[in-house]
């Protein structure tokens, strides 16, 4: 890294309130739900405190930011300094999936197989076999009751082959309005934002419906053992980020259309770009390791 | 290691902030922030000490006097995520914040709204932590996680409601981390004084870039690990279930994915901070700076793939113990380097020992104790004897409490001059660190041959052959709990006032921080220095 000079001064904000806030909020949010999920129905209230909080800030800090940001208070340093931390979020992000991935590996290629291989006369569990997909030789145990492990995988080529094209279409539109913006056409930077967002609520959209048939029609469950456990927490945390983007997308559509991001100074919306860039390849991984393989 | 030519001191605007609570609230102010990250770090050390008392109380004599034993349990836990998470990484940031800025000529930390944030979620992380405890007073629950603070599947999945608690605690902290070390990276990347290229930044940056990578790295297993456990407790996922094709030991190595590294997190920001001690008081050149660095970079690299060491006896296949057990060893020559140029620095130096200098020379000594107890553990054939007996807990608390937290200390006494303003009483730092350095050892050598004689960890009650070293143990304790009093005396007495510190405290201090006044106006460096 070489050494670089700096005109002027780094911005400093004022004091702010809003970090408290945010922190009270999630406490309340944490708290409630802790309640909720051991059987005390008031969790809710604190829960509801609590996310009206974290909207209110979002909405204040956020709003301070872009106003500072078309106040001119960010210069090429500071531009700098939010590049950084946004490439380093992304990173920490890699290693949250990363630890789903993780436990989806060690199932498949070390305990299922381990499971089906032990000595006939020894194992809990005679005549199973440890293939995959499965929900375990125990069958899958829903709120206590036992339910026996029948379900249907989830099949690569239906749904999930059309989502992909979906999101790796997404990564081109928005490229494409990027391209936009750095030519000054604010028609194209406004068009390929909106048929992102298309493709994200769509993408949505489809997951959600596919999450119903697994539940209605396929008897996939959250609860349907090894195979359930890391198709839903990887699915369903890639969701709640694909979610994260739309939303973030829309806000940067919405402050395209006032006018907001000048050719050479928009990181506001480059960081949404490389997130869901980011959610992009996620999925990727995911359709070839979670539904093909 | 840099020479500033600039004007400093230019920046004389008294900045306006808010006064009272509102100013510790809403601060931007890496001083302020640093501040309360310190002060936070040194109320919950002096809690997570409290908490162990009652636990040696307990271990004074064979037999149940104190508590009831699963009191006992919960003790242990919340003593060790108090101390990790909001003691001792707690004071490692409030360093990073006081003194990053500072020794790179930036003018404040890089997001400073986000710095504030980081902070802020500390203390609703030990609130969910500690608020079961007096839930269970209240008839909520049956108190704070009593599963030590691994979590280990099965019991945390069994556990009560305190587990929960302790589950959102670590996501806060955990969501505190991860924006501490962006914070921190961005600064090191982006605010350096023009000049200082990345291999003439003080080491104690180095050391702090290697944990915040570390951090970034692992903290987010750790927060998958825990969402896992949460989902297996309430919403009928198996990843720790063998009926649903899991494995209890899945969470054993995405805890200590994260639990390996979060050692050398703890310790790279010391191992940082030592060699300004040794080469301000030794007034000689850090001796093998550039050896320093490639090591923190081997030892940072190394520690993300050594994880399964902490678990040798749960039957792993025989490759991936070799593996493990070379892998581990293998630390110890990055780390022996480092133990090399420390040394190395001292070596016919013109030597003084004043309070941090007498607690870094402590501080070799007793890591190197606990470095070398822990290569004895790493060994396969050894460790299954070893294994979850009180030489574990003495090794640990070597490397922690000695390599840790004594390592703080030095800092403290070395940069709270510059700091506050004001010199710091020698004598009774002197005392502290006489008093800590013995009782610790009174406490923590006996555990060795406890652990060697068979005695298990985590056990309120023991065989009756243990109890002579169990009670010198106890008795240490209580006289290193008692001697941190003396340490918070004259931290306040430093913080309120007594003899002036001059710019730049010591005889031979060298780097960017001690060309400011002591203490430092509320803004430093809004026109950064150049170097040479």
């Amino acid at each position: 890294m070489t050494t670089q000079t700096h005109e002027g001064h780094y911005f400093v904000p004022n004091p702010s309130i809003y970090p408290v806030i945010l922190s009270t909020s999630l406490l309340l949010l944490a708290g409630g739900f802790i309640f909720n999920i051991n059987g005390h129905d008031a969790g809710k209230w604190s829960m509801l405190v609590g996310f009206l909080g974290i909207l209110y800030v979002l909405f204040g800090w956020f709003g301070k930011v872009i106003g500072e940001s078309e106040g001119g208070m960010y210069k090429k340093w500071e531009d700098r300094s939010f590049r950084i931390g946004m490439i380093v979020f992304i990173a920490s992000e890699v290693a949250f999936f990363a630890a789903f991935f993780g436990a989806l590996f060690y199932m498949r290629v070390i305990s299922v197989p381990e499971l089906g291989g032990f000595d006939s006369e020894f194992t809990p569990y005679p005549g199973y076999a440890g293939d995959w997909p499965t929900a375990g030789p125990g069958g899958a145990t829903v709120h206590g009751a036992y339910t026996p492990a029948n379900f249907t995988p989830m099949g690569a080529w239906g749904i999930p082959a059309i989502n992909t094209l979906i999101l790796l279409t997404s990564g081109v539109t928005v490229t494409w309005a990027h391209w936009g913006l750095l030519k000054n056409n604010r028609k194209q930077l406004i068009a390929g934002l909106a048929m992102t967002v298309a493709l994200g609520v769509a993408f949505l959209c489809l997951q959600a419906y596919e999450y119903h048939h697994a539940y209605q029609e396929l008897g996939l469950t959250l609860g349907s053992g090894a195979y359930g456990a890391t198709f839903f927490m990887l699915t369903g945390f890639h969701g709640f980020h694909v979610t994260l983007g739309t939303i973030m997308l829309i806000v940067i559509l919405l402050r395209s259309i006032k006018g907001h991001f000048k050719s050479d100074h928009h990181f506001g919306f480059e960081g949404v770009a490389w997130y869901w860039h980011f959610v992009d390849v996620v999925w990727l991984l995911l359709f070839v390791l979670v539904y093909w393989l | 290691m840099s020479t500033a030519t600039a004007t400093h001191h230019q920046d004389d605007h008294h900045a306006e902030h808010p006064t009272g609570i509102m100013r510790w609230l809403t601060t931007t102010n890496h001083k302020d922030i640093g501040t309360m990250y310190l002060t936070f770090s040194l109320i919950m050390f002096l809690l997570g000490g409290l908490l162990i008392l009652a636990v040696r109380a307990e271990l004074f004599q064979p037999g149940m006097q104190v508590m009831q034993p699963e009191f006992f349990n919960q003790l242990i836990g919340v003593h060790a995520l108090i101390m990790i998470f909001a003691a001792l990484m707690p004071a490692a940031t409030g360093f990073a914040n006081w003194m990053l800025p500072l020794q790179l000529g930036a003018p404040d930390m890089a997001l400073p709204r986000l710095n504030n944030w980081g902070f802020w979620l500390l203390p609703p992380a030990a609130i969910l932590l500690l608020a079961p405890f007096v839930l269970a007073l209240l008839g909520i629950g049956d108190g704070a996680v009593a599963t030590g603070w691994t979590f280990y599947a099965p019991l945390s999945v069994q556990g009560g409601i305190g587990t929960d608690f302790a589950i959102f605690s670590v996501h806060l902290l955990g969501i505190s981390s991860v924006m501490g070390s962006i914070n921190v990276l961005v600064t090191i990347f982006n605010m350096r004084a023009p000049g200082m290229t990345l291999m003439k930044m003080p080491i104690f940056a180095w050391g702090w870039m290697i944990t915040a990578f570390l951090l970034i790295a692992t903290i987010p297993v750790l927060a998958g690990g825990v969402t896992m456990l949460l989902t297996d407790r309430h919403f009928g996922t198996h990843f720790f279930d063998a009926a649903g094709g899991g494995d209890p030991i899945l969470f054993q190595h995405l805890f200590w994915f994260f639990g390996h590294p979060e050692v050398y997190i703890v310790l790279l920001p010391v191992w940082g901070l030592i060699p300004h001690i040794l080469t301000t008081f030794s007034r000689k050149p850090t001796y093998g700076y550039k050896a320093q660095v490639y090591s923190f970079w081997a030892i940072g690299i190394l520690s993300v793939v050594v994880w399964a060491h902490h678990f040798f006896t749960v039957g792993l296949p025989t490759p991936a113990l070799l593996y493990f057990m070379y892998s581990t060893m293998s630390i110890s020559l990055p780390l022996a380097v480092l133990f090399f140029c420390w040394i190395a620095t001292m070596w016919r130096g013109s030597m003084t020992f004043e309070t941090p200098m007498l607690f870094t020379v402590g501080w070799i000594i007793l890591f190197g104790i606990g470095g070398l107890t822990g290569l004895v553990l790493a060994d396969v054939a050894a460790d299954a004897q070893y294994h979850h007996s009180y030489f574990v807990v003495a090794h640990f608390h070597y490397t922690l409490f000695a390599g840790g937290i004594m390592g703080i200390m030095a800092g403290v006494y070395y940069w709270l001059p510059k700091m506050t303003g004001h010199m710091y009483n020698e004598k009774l730092g002197k005392l502290h660190f006489w008093l800590t350095t013995i009782a610790f050892n009174v406490t923590f050598i006996p555990q060795f041959f406890l652990g060697l004689a068979g005695m298990p960890r985590r056990i309120p009650d023991y065989a009756l052959q243990f109890s002579e070293f169990n009670m010198i143990s106890t008795v240490g304790a209580f006289v290193l709990g008692l001697s941190q009093l003396i340490f918070v005396y004259n931290v306040i007495r430093t913080v309120r006032g007594g003899e002036k510190a001059t710019d730049k405290v010591w005889e031979s201090s060298v780097g960017l921080e001690w060309t400011l006044p002591s203490p430092p106006p509320y803004h430093s460096f809004s026109e950064q220095p150049v170097i040479k």
